[in-house]
This record gives structure tokens, C-alpha cells and sequence, in this order.
């Protein structure tokens, strides 16, 4: 939805925090989801993963989520799908080059960024290209099966 | 066929450094080059050695390392297979400027593409900058292009996300846009840098290219430009060609916020400059074209002129004298659309080029 699009920016340092929450917990149960079978809990997170951040961030789905970067701004609702700022056709005010109606989602992220504190802020590191193949999985799954890599070396996703 | 044999060895020879040093090493070249020395060089068509902490074999990169004031344009695409076309046009800017941008779907219209037109003019010796626009073409495409420019010669890339499809003549078209502006620097420097493709794929011959990348200080959010300019050089870029620039006062302010970063001391910034023809083309491109930004006094002083054409030029050139003289500033872009002819003659007023006569076909009789 739009206006919660706005909302979810001004809000970015709530959210933030409880995106960090929901990853922290997954990552931590991760083995026992594992033991579960990993296809089997991806459906089952999906089930709450989608909806949610449909309704608050219009994602895209597209399963690699940068919003914690991106001052809880979805990139993938740019028409452009730029995932590392905004292009130079911004118009004056803000709005989007190819959706005039519609506030470009960088200039809704950097100031979603500043609520963040300096630490958080990553709206300077290079994103890499997305992954086709992972359009429409479960962003949080893989994000928590990497902290728990990160945890310990020996998990494997 | 011998002397032939014996260019091809200087044109793979390697710098004294690494490519990773001399991308860091910007401005401080210990031997001043001079790159009014073009007799030296081999025939038209075959590359140039690349000199210790130089990347590319380009004269653009040699142009602004040895600290000149650099002088680049647009050349536009034409609607057609004769190449004496793209010849003709390219002819225009003959000893005015130091390199050529070939567009790459401008305005989302379609034209030649950028390739063809770099791979015709790279024959005849002349200094291209091609464009790689994210929005027609996949990782895949952009890699395959990279290397075959390369091999044809093209010393200097820039990456640009590219126009939405909306605004040009193909509206209905599907935007591609796999990779952005940023992840396309940071591919074509890997691949230059490590000699491999994203995929980890080893390249047996790296594309020894100068890196480029745009810039808009006139477009909003104002302030996060310059941290956007950072990112940039963080993901590989070496020059940045900026939009149009006609409101000076706010390229001041950008500069301050750049130099403050100590950006200008990474990156070489060319300023984007072009003629207006007249209020109401301006007035046109204002609403219509994407990311200008041109105030109102500039529009009021076009009006109210008598002969709006050479008031566009005398404007053009008091813009290129005002952010030459801007710390940080190594060149300008001069952007002509439709008035090509009059390029010349603002390097001229301008004087920018002191005196320089840069490289072109006939120049050094051989």
C-alpha cells in the first residue's frame, strides 16, 4: 500500500529494529527449521513474510531484501529497479522520472535513513546485482540461515 | 606487415604498476606526459601503450592525468546502416575535443547502437567513450559488449542506468535494467581488474578500460548527491561526465559538499554544458526531458535576447569560464543535440583548451 509505504520510511527505525528481531529469532531456531525441513517452514514463513511486507513496504518479493539498508524503503518499487540509489531523472519535489504520482523510493529512503542511527545507515555500500532465481522465496529464511552461517561455519543452508 | 606486428606489441604492453595502484593513484603522475605528443603514436586503429599508472591505452585518461583541462562531447547515434553518416557527424568536432560519448539509446529512442558506432570510429584513431545503458541489455549482453569494445579499440566505458523506456519511442517496451549504474561499474572494473566475468569465469585478455559514470548534482535529494558520487568511485568509477549544468550557484554548493569529501582528489569531474536554442526550447526540455534542471533567469535571459541562438552559445560559454575555474572541476562535457555545429565554436570562445590542439584524424602527417 502506498501510504504505508511513507508510513514504513518515517517509522524506518521501529522497523528496522524489529526486521533485525525476526532475523535474530529465526536465526537462532534455524537448526531445529532445518530438522523441519527447510521447503517445508520456507511455505510456512512465507505464509507471514509476504502479506506483511506487502501491506507495510509493497515488496516485490523479490528474496534478496535490502530494506535494512535502504532506510525501510522497497528499491524494487522503482521502475527501474535500482537497488544502489537514485538515478538522475528525479523531478523536482521528489517524484519519480517514470511514475510522476509516485515519490521516488530513494528520496522515501534517504529520508527513511535518517531516522536510522549512523551505524545502521548503509545507503553507501554497493549492492550486488540481484538473483532472478530467488524472486519470489523467503528473504527472511535466507538472511537468517546466513547468520547462522556466520554463527557457525559448519551450518549449511 | 612488419611495422604492423611491432603496434601490436606496444599496444599490449603493461604498466609498471598495478592496475589496483594506479586506480588509487589518481593525480599525483610522477613524470608530467605530454599529451599534445601525438607523433609518436601508432596509426589510427591500433591502440596506444598504456603508461605506468594509466588503466586504459586511451588519450582521454592520458588528457587528465597529465592535470589538462579535458574537453569531451555527445555524438548522436544516426537512424541508419551508412557509416559515412557516422563519419560525417564525428568530422564536426574534429580538433576541438579530446574524446566522443557514443549514446546508447538516448532518451530511450532507438539508434545506432553504441557499440557500432565506436567500433566505426575507433577505426579511424579517434577517442571514444562508449555508453553502457542498464535498461536494454542483461549482465550477460553488457560483458559480451564490454569486451568486444574493448577489442575494437573503445579505451573508456561509462555506465549509466539508463532513461526509462517510457520517454522514448518505444514505450511499450520491456525495461531491463538486471543490473543498476553501480553493479555495472563494479562488473567492468572486475573485470579489468581480476581478468574475470561476474560468474568467476576466467577472461584470457582483460579490457584495459578508463571508467566512467554520470553524475546529476541538480536532481533531488540534493544532499545525498555527493554521498551518491562516493559510492560511485567506491564501485569503480575514474571520471564522471555530470548533466547539464546551467545553474551554477548549485553546482558551487555541490562542489563544496564534493570537495569536503575529498572526492575531487578520486575522481576526474567533467561538468555537463550545452547551447539552448531559444526560451522556448528550453522551456520544452525543463518540463519534458528528465533531470534538467535550468532556472528561470536563464530562460528570462534567452527571452529576452535578440538573437537567441548566439545568446544560448555566449551562455554556454560563460558556464564553461564560471566551473572551470571550481576546484575539483578537470573538463567539461559539452552536449550539443542538434546543434553540433556550434561546438567548436565554444571551445574556442571559451578558450579552455589554451592553446591545445587535440588528436584527429590528419593531425600528424604521416
Amino acid at each position: 500500500m502506498y501510504r504505508m509505504r511513507r508510513w514504513s520510511a518515517r517509522h524506518a527505525a521501529a522497523l528496522h529494529h524489529l526486521y533485525d528481531q525476526v532475523e535474530r529469532g529465526l536465526a537462532k531456531i534455524f537448526p531445529r527449521l532445518q530438522q523441519a525441513g527447510l521447503p517445508k517452514t520456507e511455505k510456512v514463513i512465507l505464509w507471514v513474510e509476504k502479506p506483511l511486507k506487502q501491506f507495510l513496504f509493497d515488496s516485490q518479493s523479490c528474496g534478496q531484501c535490502t530494506l535494512g539498508s535502504t532506510g525501510m524503503s522497497c528499491p524494487m518499487n522503482c521502475p527501474k529497479t535500482l537497488r544502489n540509489g537514485p538515478c538522475g531523472g528525479v523531478r523536482p519535489g521528489g517524484k519519480c522520472e517514470v511514475k510522476p504520482e509516485m515519490d521516488c523510493v530513494w528520496v522515501v529512503a534517504w529520508e527513511g535513513t535518517r531516522h536510522l542511527k549512523p551505524e545502521q545507515r548503509a545507503l553507501h555500500i554497493v549492492q550486488p546485482p540481484l538473483d532472478a532465481r530467488l524472486k519470489g522465496r523467503s528473504a527472511w529464511l535466507r538472511a537468517a540461515a546466513q547468520r547462522a552461517m556466520q554463527q557457525k561455519p559448519g551450518v549449511q543452508p | 606487415m612488419n611495422t604492423m606486428n611491432t603496434m601490436n606489441t606496444v599496444s599490449t604492453l603493461t604498466p609498471d604498476v598495478t592496475l589496483e595502484q594506479a586506480g588509487t593513484a589518481l593525480l599525483d603522475d610522477p613524470q608530467p606526459f605530454d599529451p599534445l605528443d601525438y607523433s609518436r603514436e601508432p596509426p589510427p586503429g591500433y591502440n596506444l601503450p598504456i603508461l605506468p599508472h594509466h588503466v586504459s591505452p586511451g588519450r582521454l585518461e592520458r588528457v587528465l592525468r597529465a592535470g589538462r583541462f579535458a574537453v569531451t562531447t555527445e555524438i548522436a547515434p544516426p537512424d541508419s546502416a551508412d557509416p559515412e553518416e557516422v563519419y560525417e557527424r564525428a568530422r564536426v568536432f574534429e580538433g576541438c575535443v579530446d574524446a566522443m560519448n557514443a549514446t546508447d539509446g538516448s532518451g530511450a529512442h532507438c539508434h545506432m547502437s553504441s557499440v557500432g558506432m565506436c567500433s566505426l570510429l575507433t577505426r579511424k584513431g579517434y577517442a571514444m567513450v562508449m555508453q553502457v545503458s542498464c535498461r536494454d541489455r542483461n549482465r550477460i549482453a553488457i560483458q559480451g559488449d564490454v569486451l568486444g569494445a574493448a577489442a575494437m579499440g573503445v579505451a573508456n566505458i561509462m555506465c549509466l542506468s539508463g532513461d526509462g523506456v517510457q520517454s522514448g519511442d518505444h514505450p511499450e517496451a520491456k525495461p531491463v535494467f538486471d543490473l543498476d549504474c553501480m553493479s555495472a561499474l563494479n562488473i567492468v572494473r572486475m573485470m579489468r581488474d581480476e581478468s574475470r566475468f561476474l560468474s568467476g569465469r576466467k577472461l584470457t585478455s582483460p579490457p584495459h578500460v578508463f571508467l566512467g559514470a554520470a553524475a546529476n548534482p541538480f536532481a533531488p535529494p540534493y544532499d545525498y548527491r555527493p554521498l551518491r558520487l562516493a559510492k560511485k568511485i567506491e564501485a569503480g568509477a575514474q571520471f564522471v561526465q555530470t548533466q547539464y549544468c546551467y545553474d551554477v550557484p548549485m553546482f558551487r554548493r555541490y562542489m563544496e559538499q564534493v570537495r569536503e569529501l575529498g572526492l575531487h582528489e578520486k575522481v576526474f569531474i567533467l561538468v555537463g554544458v550545452g547551447p539552448l536554442a531559444s526560451a522556448r526550447t528550453a522551456e520544452w526540455i525543463r518540463s519534458n526531458v528528465a533531470g534538467v534542471h535550468i532556472p528561470d533567469s536563464v530562460i528570462a535571459r534567452l527571452k529576452g535576447a535578440q538573437n537567441p541562438k548566439q545568446e544560448g552559445i555566449r551562455l554556454c560559454v560563460d558556464i564553461i569560464n564560471e566551473v572551470k575555474e571550481i576546484e575539483g572541476v578537470h573538463g567539461v562535457h559539452i552536449m550539443a543535440y542538434r546543434q553540433e555545429q556550434s561546438v567548436p565554436e565554444i571551445v574556442e570562445r571559451s578558450g579552455v583548451l589554451g592553446g591545445r590542439v587535440p588528436w584527429h584524424p590528419g593531425l600528424v602527417k604521416p
